[in-house]
């Protein structure tokens, strides 16, 4: 009984086994008909589109885009309802902008000077989380005078400031709704849910339409970016308070009210925090990007950069974020943590004692601010001590040295690749009648992710032939599958070492987050610099972008494999290679499949970055849309196009999950985990 | 012996003031409640049969019983026979589908929010089985929290709280929390916080099922000991038949959400309504619980009248002594009159665990009061 | 117990904060009231000037040293922040945007904002004349003179391929916001090319260079004035003659581009506020050499646009002097 047992759980599962066979045999039909229909109807049916030309559809858009130019002065909800928001949103940008980064008279320094700057955020940090982290705050702010981006960072720190504000203020009151109402939960879900598949670059165009460019639609595009996570956290917070705790509360009589603020609020303050936290992540790497609507900061030196393709800078500024990225990361997370302990150890002495330092702090804030008013080094960062300009020149000259003595081989593996796998695979997917490969991908929509996928997925690839782009979205799928399935490769082979060595994991970690922290752009630069513009490059940055969640996931995934059966097999004598192959990797099944979900959701959220490196396809159609009047329409139905391509490969990989998840149970939730650190579009 | 301390009062209702009156209980989980609680053509089916046909879950069924004011009221029945949701009943922490619930003449169903808030808050209390503690407040705060709500101010409620834990033996964790503490001495705090508000009634649901047997001894004599002190009256649910015949004055069994049996655990161990509550006692040792009154044969003709006698209401084990050590069978009385002997024979047999006849008969004749078998 | 003294001790804090704040920037008259340090002298401040910075280093150059003459000669304080041609324009509308100081065409946001919106003016030419097109490498130009013609182009197609554009031949374009009719003008002339984006200025440039190097094959988009031309001197393709009116339908395009006479647009709130930089806007005008000269210094020099500017004002004094009378 117990060796029946005992085989059931470890062996080849049996509803593998049933499924698998059936399925493959399905695809392999499929595939054999697409192969044939290709090399028999070769370029029929394809429906091409140049990347000049537009349909009616695209035009009307272009009409729409022009009617709003010409009537928002005079529109209502223009008037009344966009321009009131922006006005709204952009005085609280001013006011922190001034703050911090510079006012708008005299010498336009900041208000407090950059020695009040760090005086004050410093303090903040000691006040709200601890000495450590306050170090970590006076040495990072003033990391950025040494950079030589003290203005463009304290940009960036006033609008991610603002954009977190109003997406607390927002998201708040939504999560707690959502968390304490079943409906508002429903309803609020899919639209995070869909909020999250979109690619940020997506609704930069549309939004700017609405809210003109500058500091306050990159807030407003930065808030729409960053909401979901607090309210989502919220929500989760609040729902997941025991079920006995809020009872035990109920049965000695508490009000809706009081059950709200003295039993689930303070129960879900740790999720709220985590959620506040990835908020603040996201909100940091959308400010960054939203620099193509004019926003300022460090994003604009990046996209300065990339344009000129200048490593040096790009680091530099890249670097900058990082380093902002990890104070913002640190400071939240010790002040969830302090709040809990000094709920717990705070002795009246303590606390005395801690008020007085602080004071004592303040006092310092008040001189140093005072000092920032009077002296100009304290006042504007000195230039002779910014290091910026040198640091970038001398990675210039590293990777100028670099590209020169790789350039033959870099050439060569693009051209190999480019030609042995992107081209054939593109044409295969291009060139044959459009209702074959509708019909192949629906194949194995429903042998993967079962009926509902396969129906979405129909919808999905209607709905891409009625905007008009087919042909540039089989080509953006064709680099999207590639670099997924390279990714996966990756995130495997570093993901099961990971997820096996500690140490392994504990060396690895750091530089995960570091990448996944980086903007998006900042990786094009050096391998613009390797590859030049071309699919490849745009692959290559998909994945390096993709990479790190799927690798986390993944060693998740092994690490969480129960030690017992992973002893079993031990035990039975299995070499460490049978370990990872017949117990691990078919335990961790479900992590694999998440991460082979996450990292087609991060490839395609490169895509429209690609675009700007030779990508092409939708990726390019976007980013022209976006900068040019004449092909605005088609821009934004190739953003449309982009999110209709995510959502069916998201909804056809988390039917996989959920199929994998009743098979070996994990215990987190998808949407929960899928950002562990900000989302970079 | 404990059990003597609570030994119990025999009758279904007495003459003390009733507490709770439940009558028609109903709690049915689903979309058609209301259907199901109402709907005669349901009175044959099993709850599982239920479940089958319309996808509704029968937790309580067409449940009635009085508690009397003092009283510890003991409900008993396996997991998942709805005892929980019955209690949860009583203060409408879930909703009754239909009935009535009755708390010092009032009626509860018909109370609004703000009343119910208040019966909740004075009047009745609830201990439970995972504790319900707040894991961010410290002991003291969490004993406060009910008079907190309550709007009493910082220093009041402080000091009420403080008695309580002098009262429930914490003195010297108030500034512990919760994760700090075992087991037990969580619950001392959930049953410190339900005290704190001096509430007429007290629920406890399973609240020591989570503990260690030993663990478990102490508290369900610290219960003892506050009812034998303070009186309250006193609902308990337990899956458990010893800590059930331990407490209870009275216990009901439920199965499968319906009314099996009440009755003192004399009555339940002696008369078992059926096949279900005989399995339930059969492990018991019957001359822990059994009283005089279980075994009694008729008085035979010629019995000296001034042999020894016992009250009915002696334990089986608390009567051994004198009946081994009488020659002649000792006479049992129900207050000055004479019901019958009991004899070496007799004792023997229950210690062996050899049921007369007589008994099962009795056990037998008693079947209309049986809950109508279901299946 | 721990929630009113916690939110009590917060209240503190931040009133406390917010005290000493007052305290400290009330108290102390900030430097920022000082007047900014200016050499020239202006009957009226300047105040702030917000410069659309586009993505060529042509433009680059214009921007440097008009914003370096505001700066410095005029007390202005310029603001500059990188946006795409025809987004800038979108900055006249709310005031992010006061200059686009060189324009390459775009009737259709003329029409709107100069026209319709009356938002922004034109104002007048910066005295350069640009010129789109599709260049060779001079090695290539050399070797095969017959491809300076666009009808020998398909006889050579297949040189041009590369791995991006398959069998067809490459044609480089640059950022996806040039304006560009090439992908129109390759279906319209039935060449057997392809357009690949390349992205960037400065990734055609690194591609003409590295073809020049290298003699390898290649084909794109350019234009001047352009600093690069000066290093490498890329020949241009004829193309079927620009007619008046050949380019209105963008998708039937079939000739070459049209010459452009470069031009400023400023906001109209900049125009109307009688700021010396609206003036300096409207005067602003050099040669094509003058501007690849500035280009040059900041692209193959490396030298910051600043000190490019500085150079060029510093050796040019006469031009500069005239755009301030
Ligand atoms: N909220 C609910 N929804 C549906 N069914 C429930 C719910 N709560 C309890 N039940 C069901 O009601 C029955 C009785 O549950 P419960 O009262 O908890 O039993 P007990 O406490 O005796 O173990 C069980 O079958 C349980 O599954
Ligand atoms: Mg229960």
């Amino acid at each position: 009984m117990a060796v029946t047992d005992f085989r059931r759980q470890f062996a080849p599962r049996p509803p593998r086994q049933r499924s698998i066979p059936r399925g493959v045999y399905a695809i392999a039909v499929a595939l054999l008909v697409w192969f044939v229909a290709w090399r028999m109807f070769n370029g029929v049916w394809t429906l091409p589109l140049q990347s000049a030309e537009v349909t009616p559809l695209h035009l009307w858009l272009n009409e729409v885009n022009a009617w709003v130019r010409d009537n928002r002065d005079s529109n209502v909800l223009f008037v009344l309802v966009f321009d009131s928001i922006r006005i709204g949103v952009g005085a609280v940008a001013a006011l922190f902008a001034q703050l911090f980064v510079q006012t708008d008279v005299g010498l336009q320094l900041p208000e407090i000077g950059w020695l009040g700057v760090v005086a004050l955020v410093t303090w903040v940090a000691a006040a709200v989380g601890n000495y450590r982290v306050a170090i970590l705050t006076a040495v990072g702010f003033t990391a950025f005078g040494v950079l030589g981006v003290f203005t463009e960072a304290m940009w960036t720190f006033a609008l991610t400031l603002t954009a977190v504000l109003f997406s607390v203020a927002i998201g708040l009151p939504l999560g707690i709704w959502a968390g304490v109402n079943k409906r508002v939960n429903g309803i609020l879900t899919p639209i995070l849910d869909f909020m999250q598949t979109l690619p940020s670059f997506v609704y930069l165009a549309p939004l700017a339409l609405l809210f003109l460019i500058g500091p306050a639609s990159a807030v407003i595009a930065t808030i729409i970016y960053a909401v979901p996570p607090i309210i989502r956290l919220t929500a989760h917070g609040i729902r997941s308070v025991p079920a006995t705790i809020a009872e035990a509360a109920d049965s000695l009589g508490v009000s809706k009210r009081q059950r709200l603020m003295t039993v689930l609020l303070p129960l879900a303050r740790n999720s709220m925090v985590v959620g506040l936290n990835q908020t603040v992540m996201a909100a940091l790497a959308m400010v960054t990007i939203a620099a193509l609507i004019a926003g300022p900061g460090l994003g604009q030196l990046v996209v300065q950069a990339l344009q000129s393709l200048n490593v040096g800078r790009a680091f530099v500024a890249g670097f900058a974020i990082v380093v902002m990225a990890i104070v913002l990361d640190r400071v939240t997370t010790a002040a969830s943590r302090r709040a809990e302990l000094s709920a717990r150890h705070s002795t009246p002495l303590r606390r005395r004692r801690r008020i007085i330092a602080l004071g004592a702090g303040l006092l310092v804030v008040a001189a140093a601010v005072y000092l920032s008013r009077s002296v100009l080094a304290a006042a504007r960062f000195p230039a002779e001590a910014a290091v910026g300009e040198a640091l970038g020149a001398r990675i210039n000259d590293v990777s100028a040295g670099f590209q020169n003595t790789f350039s033959v081989f870099t050439a060569s593996l693009k051209d190999g690749f480019t030609i042995r796998v992107i081209n054939p695979f593109q044409g295969l997917l291009t060139a044959t009648p459009f209702l074959v490969v509708m019909l192949v991908i629906l194949v194995i929509a429903v042998t993967v992710g079962g009926i509902r996928a396969a129906v979405i997925s129909t919808i999905c690839l209607l709905l891409i032939i009625a905007v008009g782009l087919w042909e540039d979205a089989m080509i953006t799928l064709a680099s999207t599958l590639i670099a997924t399935v390279i990714t996966m490769a990756l995130a495997l082979a570093v993901g099961v070492i990971m997820g096996r060595s500690d140490r392994v994991d504990r060396w690895l970690r750091p530089g995960l987050d570091a990448a996944q922290t980086m903007p998006a752009f900042v990786y094009l630069v050096p391998f613009l610099g390797l590859f030049g513009p071309s699919r490849f490059t745009a692959i290559v940055a998909a994945i390096i972008y993709a990479a790190p969640v799927a690798i986390k996931i993944i060693a998740e995934g092994i690490a969480h494999v129960s030690a017992e059966a992973v002893e079993a097999a031990q035990s039975t004598g299995a070499s460490p290679w049978q370990t990872i192959s017949k117990v691990q990797i078919p335990l961790a099944a479900s992590s694999i499949t998440l991460a082979a979900n996450q990292g087609l959701i991060y490839v395609l959220s490169m895509v429209v970055v690609g675009g700007l490196v030779g990508g092409g396809a939708l990726g390019y159609a976007v980013v022209a849309g976006f900068s040019q009047n004449a092909l605005f329409g088609k821009g934004l139905a190739a953003g449309v196009a982009i999110v209709l391509l995510g959502i069916m490969l998201d909804r056809i990989t988390q039917a996989a999950v959920a199929r994998r998840r009743r098979i070996v149970p994990v215990t987190r939730r998808v949407r929960d985990v899928t950002a562990p650190l900000p989302v970079t579009h | 012996m404990s059990a003597t301390t609570l030994t119990p009062t025999a009758s279904a209702t007495s003459d003390t003031a009733v507490d709770f009156a439940v009558r028609n209980l109903w709690k049915v989980f689903g979309a058609d409640a209301q259907r199901i609680a109402s709907d005669p053509s349901f009175t044959g089916h099993s709850a599982a049969e239920i479940l089958e046909e319309t996808g509704c879950v029968t937790a309580v069924r067409d449940i009635s019983f009085d508690v009397a004011h003092g009283e510890v009221f003991v409900v008993m029945g396996l997991s998942g026979s709805g005892k929980s949701t019955l209690v949860r009943c009583l203060t409408r922490l879930i909703e009754p589908t239909s009935g009535q619930v009755m708390l010092e003449g009032q009626d509860i169903m018909k109370l609004g929010a703000k009343e119910l808030r208040e019966v909740r808050r004075r009047r009745v209390s609830m201990v439970f089985q995972h504790f319900g503690l707040l894991p961010f407040r410290n002991v003291l705060d969490n004993i406060a929290f009910g008079l907190e709500i309550r709007g009493i101010g910082t220093a009041a409620r402080y000091e009420r709280a403080r008695e309580v834990i002098d009262l429930v033996g914490l003195h010297g964790y108030e500034e512990r929390f919760p994760d700090q503490l075992s087991g037990g001495m969580q619950q001392r705090v959930g049953l410190a916080r339900a005290l704190a508000s001096d509430p007429d009634v007290l629920l406890f649901d399973e609240p020591f099922s989570a503990l260690d047997p030993l663990i478990r001894r102490d508290m369900q004599a610290e219960v003892i000991r506050l009812h034998r002190d303070m009186g309250k009256t006193m609902v308990f649910i337990t899956h458990d038949l010893s800590e059930a015949l331990k407490l209870g004055d009275r216990i009901l069994i439920m199965r499968n959400g319906e009314l099996v049996q009440i009755g003192t655990g004399d009555e339940l161990v002696g008369a078992p309504a059926d096949d279900y509550v005989a399995d339930f006692v059969s492990d018991v040792d019957r001359t822990q619980v059994l009283t005089l009154r279980w075994v009694v044969a008729p008085v035979p003709e010629g019995l000296p009248t001034d042999g020894p006698g016992l009250p009915a209401t002696t334990v089986i084990v608390d009567a051994i002594p004198t009946v081994l050590g009488s020659t002649v069978p000792v006479r049992v009385f129900d207050g000055d009159t004479l019901i019958g002997v009991v004899d070496r024979d007799a004792i023997l047999r229950e210690i062996m665990g050899v049921k007369p006849a007589a008994v099962r008969h009795g056990g037998a004749s008693r079947a209309g009061a049986r809950a109508g078998r279901v299946g | 117990m721990a929630r009113t003294p916690l939110r009590r001790r917060y209240i503190a804090g931040v009133a406390s904060v917010a005290a000493i704040l007052l305290l400290a920037t009330g108290c102390s008259s900030s430097l920022n009231t000082a007047a900014p340090a200016a050499s020239g002298s202006a009957a009226k401040p300047c105040g702030t000037v917000n410069v659309a910075m586009n993505d060529w280093t042509g433009y680059t150059a214009d921007a440097a040293v008009f914003s370096y003459v505001a700066e410095k000669k005029l007390g202005c304080t310029v603001k500059q922040s990188s946006i795409n041609e025809q987004v800038a324009w979108q900055g006249f509308a709310n005031g992010t945007v006061d200059v686009i100081i060189e324009n390459w065409g775009h009737d259709d946001l003329a029409k709107t904002y100069i026209a319709d919106q009356k938002v922004a003016v034109d104002a007048g030419p910066t005295g350069n004349v640009g010129q789109i097109g599709w260049y060779l490498p001079p090695w290539l130009a050399a070797a095969h003179p017959e491809l300076l013609d666009w009808n020998n182009l398909n006889k050579y197609a297949s040189q041009f391929a590369t791995s991006e554009s398959g069998a067809q031949g490459q044609l480089l374009d640059g950022d996806p916001s040039f304006v560009t009719n090439d992908a129109a003008l390759v279906a319209n002339l039935k060449l057997n090319f392809k357009v690949i984006y390349s992205g960037s200025e400065t990734a055609l440039i690194q591609a003409f260079r590295t073809a020049e190097k290298n003699k390898t094959w290649l084909i794109g988009y350019f234009y001047e004035p352009q600093w690069f031309i000066s290093e490498v001197a890329l020949k241009k393709v004829k193309l079927p003659a620009y007619t008046a009116g050949c380019d209105t339908d963008a998708a039937k395009v079939a000739c070459d581009y049209p010459d452009y006479t470069l031009n400023k647009v400023m906001s109209a709130k900049l125009d109307k506020s009688g700021s010396p930089a609206a003036a300096l806007v409207k005067k602003f005008n050099w040669t094509n050499d003058d501007q690849n000269l500035v280009a040059k210094y900041i692209a193959t020099d490396k030298m910051s646009p600043e000190a490019a500017a500085q150079k060029w004002v510093d050796a040019n004094a006469t031009k500069v002097d005239a755009w301030l009378k």
